[in-house]
């Protein structure tokens, strides 16, 4: 069996809102992540996609906090460390985090190249300058990056380049898992395929052990990871390796989801689009029971004050709901 | 939770639902697949050039352009960031004249040369933006937005009553409850409402084009079919032409009638979407559709430069 990289279990954190109130936006999650593989997490806006990405940094900072849970990485425990700790010796080394604006992020006054001695200063590696000169030579070239962006400032970059560049600058001293919270979505269609194509190269050629990729976008999900885990409500509702979600979810999010797919393909106009009514709930006052009951169109009573459990109903496949899968799959054959 | 209160939440879950059903899904009216082309002209365009100065630099945003846009067509305009699209899409709305070349509307020459003229083509076009945050003026409430459409359109003498029972049927056409809505700021509502919301503007306004610039591209996948559903009913009911500006490639296949593809700003192909899409024969349309992810097709990584 492979190597764990990434254990996550019964986490759950919550926002402290100004009033006071908690805000529970990651519900006990747990997940694992292999090594070499990518795990995809879909899910509508406001359903604790990205809270879940900074959750597992295990790095906390007002006004989202920490309740409960542990997150291993390669075996190390990582949970309940102090903040400048986490900075030293997590960030970078074991978990390296792209945001969704990455490409803003870069400092128009100062050159590429001095990010990368920036994050060498940060984790006090012994180098001197000529030597982390060296190292982000050879890096970008392996990347395919021109090496003369080193030495440029950061607008003289177009889009998709600015985004490739933070992606090699934060993977610089090979992290055991790269968390990328739609790292693509403000390319286009053409600067998005290179930079996924360099964050599967950097999967590839070992410089990043394991992925966690986040998005709405269904059809890049599909084409980028193994495994894809629908999020709702700051719960996962199903789990599954990416063919499996795309052409046989079992959960009603997750069906509704995915008929929501489009893409420029023969028979594609011919397909019903449906929308989910509704949305998702406010987690200050989460409902009582199945969480998303009230814009499922199989809810029963039952749904209404029972919580289902996470079951796993096959190798590798989970779901969320009172309904037992057979039933969920006769309803949906007699749909179509 | 009490029995009572579960088997009324069941109740409104339910009518919610079958609501649901006849809305939430795109459903295509008799104009799927028809025929166009035999239709009246609403506005054509020929050389449509537009140059910017900056300094010294000169850029061609768009490169003479032409297109037909028939009464009651879905028209979408594909194309990368850059490519002109908006600069286009602010020339049909005359908000920017053109360089070069010629607008027509209606089978005439357009002319906007003049105030009362330009306020006069507006009645006729509208549009709806990408962001539905700053579309709205912040400090104006909502029914007020509502009820200067109203006077736009020529019943200003209407009275309270009427009035009021017209923004309730524009709300209740996209699926929003006006007497939810009368008392509340544009920006107290969710993204998807507020860009509801600007539907229930046109609703009111029934221009002869709407001009649609990336109206799902803020809001969620799964919401969007709710959108595209109100857009289609709209021009099924008005016979409105709606131009949709685009870069989602999936959107503007499945959803129009005739597909025009931008690069450098120019269109490079054009065309039903089965073969604009299918059957790419532009170097660069085949490009553009080889760079999206699919589902049933390998997406080839190798390709890119």
């Amino acid at each position: 069996m492979a190597k764990k990289m990434l254990e996550v279990s019964e986490l759950t954190t919550k926002y402290i809102t100004r009033t006071g109130e908690n805000v529970y936006s990651v519900d006990h999650v747990s997940l694992t992540i292999e090594e070499g593989k990518s795990l995809g997490i879909a899910g509508e806006s406001g359903c604790g996609k990205s809270t879940l990405a900074l959750s597992l940094m295990g790095y906390y900072f007002a006004p989202l906090h920490y309740t409960s849970g542990t997150i291993v990485v390669d075996g190390k425990d990582i949970t309940g460390l102090d903040p400048d700790v986490v900075r030293k010796t997590v960030l970078g080394t074991d978990v390296a985090y792209i945001p969704q604006a990455a490409m803003n992020a870069l400092n128009p006054t100062r050159k590429v190249g001095k990010f990368i001695e920036d994050v060498i200063r940060a984790h006090e590696l012994p180098m001197d300058k000529k030597q982390i000169r060296e190292m982000a030579e050879q890096r970008f070239a392996l990347l395919g990056l021109p090496v003369d962006s080193l030495d440029k400032h950061s607008v003289e970059l177009s889009g998709g380049m600015r985004q490739r560049v933070v992606i090699a600058v934060s993977t610089i001293l090979n992290p055991k898992v790269l968390i990328a919270d739609e790292p693509s979505s403000a390319l286009d269609v053409t600067s998005q395929k290179m930079v996924i194509k360099m964050m599967k190269d950097m999967m590839a050629k070992g410089l990043v052990k394991s992925m966690i990729f986040i998005t709405h976008e269904l059809p890049l999900l599909y084409n980028v990871t193994d495994d894809i885990m629908v999020m709702y409500a700051g719960q996962i509702v199903e789990r599954g390796t990416a063919h499996e979600m795309v052409f046989d979810p079992v959960h009603p999010y997750s069906r509704g989801l995915m008929r929501s797919i489009l893409v420029p393909e023969e028979g594609t106009r011919d397909v019903k689009l449906t929308a989910i009514p509704g949305t998702p709930p406010n987690l200050k006052h989460p409902p009582a029971g199945c969480r998303f009951a009230e814009r499922c169109r199989y809810a029963t009573p039952a749904c209404r004050y029972n919580q289902p459990p996470l079951l796993e109903f096959a190798e590798g496949r989970s779901y969320r709901c009172m309904h037992s899968v057979d039933h969920l799959k006769e309803v949906y054959e007699g749909e179509d | 939770m009490k029995t009572e209160e579960i088997n009324e939440a069941i109740q409104e879950t339910d009518a919610a639902i079958q609501e649901a059903d006849s809305r939430e899904s795109v459903t295509f009216g008799a104009n799927r697949n028809k025929d166009f082309s035999k239709e009246p002209m609403c506005l054509s365009g020929r050389g449509v050039t537009r140059v910017f100065h900056t300094g010294k630099i000169t850029t061609v945003a768009v490169d003479h352009v032409d297109f037909d846009f028939h009464r009651g067509e879905l028209i979408s305009i594909v194309g990368e960031s850059g490519s002109g699209k908006t600069t286009l899409s602010k020339m049909l709305l005359g908000l920017l004249d053109p360089t070069e070349g010629e607008i027509s509307y209606m089978g005439k020459p357009r002319d906007i040369s003049t105030r009362a003229k330009k306020k006069e083509y507006w009645q006729g076009i509208q549009a709806i933006f990408q962001d539905p945050f700053s579309s709205y003026n912040v400090f104006h409430k909502i029914d007020s937005v509502l009820l200067d459409c109203i006077n736009m359109r020529g019943d200003k003498n209407l009275s309270k009553e009427e009035k009021h029972a017209l923004m309730t049927e524009a709300c209740s056409f996209v699926n929003l409850k006006f007497a939810e809505l009368t008392n509340k700021y544009p920006f107290e509502l969710s993204g998807g409402q507020m860009q509801r919301l600007m539907i229930a503007r046109i609703f009111l306004l029934k221009p002869t084009i709407l001009l649609a610039d990336e109206p799902t591209s803020m809001i969620d996948a799964c919401s969007r079919a709710t959108i595209l559903d109100m857009l289609l009913k709209l021009r099924d009911e008005t016979g409105m032409t709606v131009i949709f500006i685009t870069h989602d490639i999936g959107l503007a296949y499945y959803i129009s009638d005739s597909v025009y593809i931008m690069e450098h700003g120019k269109f490079v192909e054009s065309g039903k979407p089965d073969k604009v899409m299918l059957e790419p024969e532009a170097p660069y349309t085949k490009r553009l559709i080889s760079d999206v992810p699919k589902i049933h097709e390998p997406w080839d990584l190798s390709t890119v430069g």
